[in-house]
């Protein structure tokens, strides 16, 4: 415990914009990757244990698009769209045949394809670490916010995680398609007996959720060391994330991954040691207090 | 003859190893609003999942417009033309009235759109005055309104209506009668399953009658209304 080195941050304005830079870019990238989980979760009833797969896939197929390209937006798309393919493809053929079986064969389908990813990536990338370097774009001076320096790829990744957040929601709150996957995820027979192809749907829903997991890495890429296996921290955090949001809840990931976002930012200075600790504490708290989440629904499936 | 606008023909229907409909055959003209009449338990229910593509037939035909649709997954059996309004009032209840309508409006299977939200509330005025709501908040009535409702807003070439007057107190019972007259006036083809004869005995046209999982009897509504003796062994409580 060091109490005083985060009583001595807080009151420095400089320290205290640079950790919270910090806390809002871990917050966008999980509140980014927890979306998706918890979409997919709220519309299909599964739990993707393989999540973070994509959050690699997205890593990855933008590192490799930059480098052949050196286009950061080249790279970006890619990523997205990348592991919203795959995501699709591992829906149609894979996850779609367990559907409604129990947990544990839907847990055992993802890690077989956790394994598979990450070993795909030792063969076509290598196992070692792999840094893509700031883009071109992004070699600006640093942002002055009270006396603090903020990178400009930081601000970049803030602004355009809230802006795809706020585009998910508005597309699912207001938009027609958005309230056929709402009365999907309520009652699936009754959509498809109103004439709409669910199969479709079912698809296109894990196909958006994977790619905000491709958005996650590829935004992550430029900032992060990328290595097999990476998805798996993020996807544990994510889960802590949805569990403390509410699964399906959109709102709820977004103040929950912000929350585990200044826990880790503050707590790496003031109780390094017991991160993860008050992580997994907080959603301790919240599943005796309140199950289904800070802002989840009870989801009849 | 040309065959029936739908057309049910010697359906066999399982859940799993048990057999609950047998060589079921029915037939709706257009225009027609036809009741399937039987007891609890009888296969009414059974017999409009069949038709729906929830419950595909094992042996058998179904068949609207000539158009075979026994095996085809349900959604494009409802793009064919088949509106399906289950029992027990399935609105989503998280959406408004009016988002109910706007997740089921798609063109009806020859491109025909009679049927819009504007439509929709001038024959359904009490949605009308409740279309912000949220439909979990309604009342039975007005959700079994609501599921008419969002079916036609399919434009479907026949309603499937599976026990509107289920649970309903009497005075709404013959507020549902009415809506359904004024459908029947309107020319929609209606397929209306019913214990409760005496209901479709004010609005239907004709009748058939299911028993068992076999059909037993079929008949203009007036010949039942006059036959005591079906009335007595398949209908009475």
């Amino acid at each position: 415990m060091n109490l005083e080195a985060l009583a001595s941050c807080l009151s420095s304005s400089a320290c205290a914009v640079t950790q919270i830079s910090t806390a809002l870019i871990i917050g966008m990238l999980l509140f980014m990757v927890a979306s998706g989980l918890s979409l997919i979760f709220g519309v299909l009833g599964v739990i993707n244990f393989a999540h973070g797969a994509f959050y690699m896939a997205g890593a990855y197929i933008a590192f490799f698009t930059y480098q052949a390209t050196s286009s950061f937006l080249l790279a970006f798309l890619a990523g997205a769209l990348g592991a919203g393919l795959i995501g699709v493809i591992f829906e149609r053929f894979i996850i779609s045949k367990v559907y409604g079986k129990d947990i544990l064969m839907q847990l055992l389908v993802c890690y077989a394809i956790i394994l598979i990813f990450d070993d795909l990536v030792k063969i076509i990338a290598g196992p070692e670490y792999k840094m893509m370097g700031m883009p071109d774009v992004f070699a600006l001076p640093p942002l002055e916010f009270a006396g603090g320096f903020v990178p400009a790829y930081y601000v970049f990744m803030i602004v355009a995680s809230l802006l795809i957040g706020a585009m998910l929601w508005l597309a699912i709150e207001k938009t027609r398609i958005g309230k056929i996957i709402r009365a999907l995820a309520i009652n699936p027979q009754m959509v498809g007996a109103l004439g709409i192809n669910t199969t479709l749907l079912y698809a296109a829903v894990f196909g958006v959720g994977s790619m905000l997991a491709g958005i996650a890495g590829s935004l992550a890429a430029p900032t992060r060391t990328l290595t097999p296996g990476m998805g798996l921290s993020i996807l544990i955090e994510s889960f802590i994330v949805t569990v403390i949001g509410g699964m399906g809840s959109i709102v709820g990931a977004l103040i929950a991954a912000l929350l585990i976002g200044f826990t880790r930012a503050f707590g790496a200075i003031g109780f390094p040691l017991f991160v993860d600790g008050i992580m997994f504490g907080m959603m301790a708290v919240v599943l005796i207090v309140k199950p289904s989440g800070l802002l989840g629904r009870e989801i009849a499936r | 003859m040309t065959d029936p606008f739908l057309h049910v023909e010697a359906a066999d229907v399982y859940y799993g190893a048990s057999q609950i409909l047998f060589g079921v055959d029915l037939a709706v003209e257009q225009g027609q609003t036809m009741a399937l009449l039987g007891r609890n338990g009888a296969g009414k229910s059974t017999t409009f999942k069949m038709i729906a593509g929830l419950a595909p037939p094992r042996r058998g035909k179904v068949a609207l417009a000539g158009q075979g649709l026994a095996g085809r997954p349900s959604y494009r059996i409802a793009r064919a033309g088949i509106g399906y309004v289950p029992e027990n009032r399935q609105v989503f209840p998280d959406h408004t009235v009016d988002d109910n309508l706007i997740v089921a409006a798609k063109k009806g299977p020859r491109g025909d759109h009679h049927w819009n939200r504007e439509r929709i509330y001038e024959v359904f005025p009490i949605l009308a005055s409740m279309k912000d709501r949220l439909a979990g908040r309604l009342s039975g009535g007005e959700q079994q309104m609501l599921t008419i409702a969002r079916t036609l807003m399919g434009n479907p070439a026949v309603l499937l209506l599976d026990e509107p007057s289920e649970g309903l107190a009497p005075i709404i019972v013959q507020a549902i009668g009415e809506l359904i007259k004024t459908l029947r006036g309107m020319g929609v083809t209606i397929l209306l399953a019913e214990q409760n004869m005496h209901f479709c005995l004010g609005i239907a046209t004709h009748a058939t009658v299911i028993d068992k999982g076999q059909i037993v009897y079929r008949a203009t509504i007036d010949e039942l209304r006059h036959n005591e003796n079906i009335k007595q062994r398949y209908l009475a409580v």
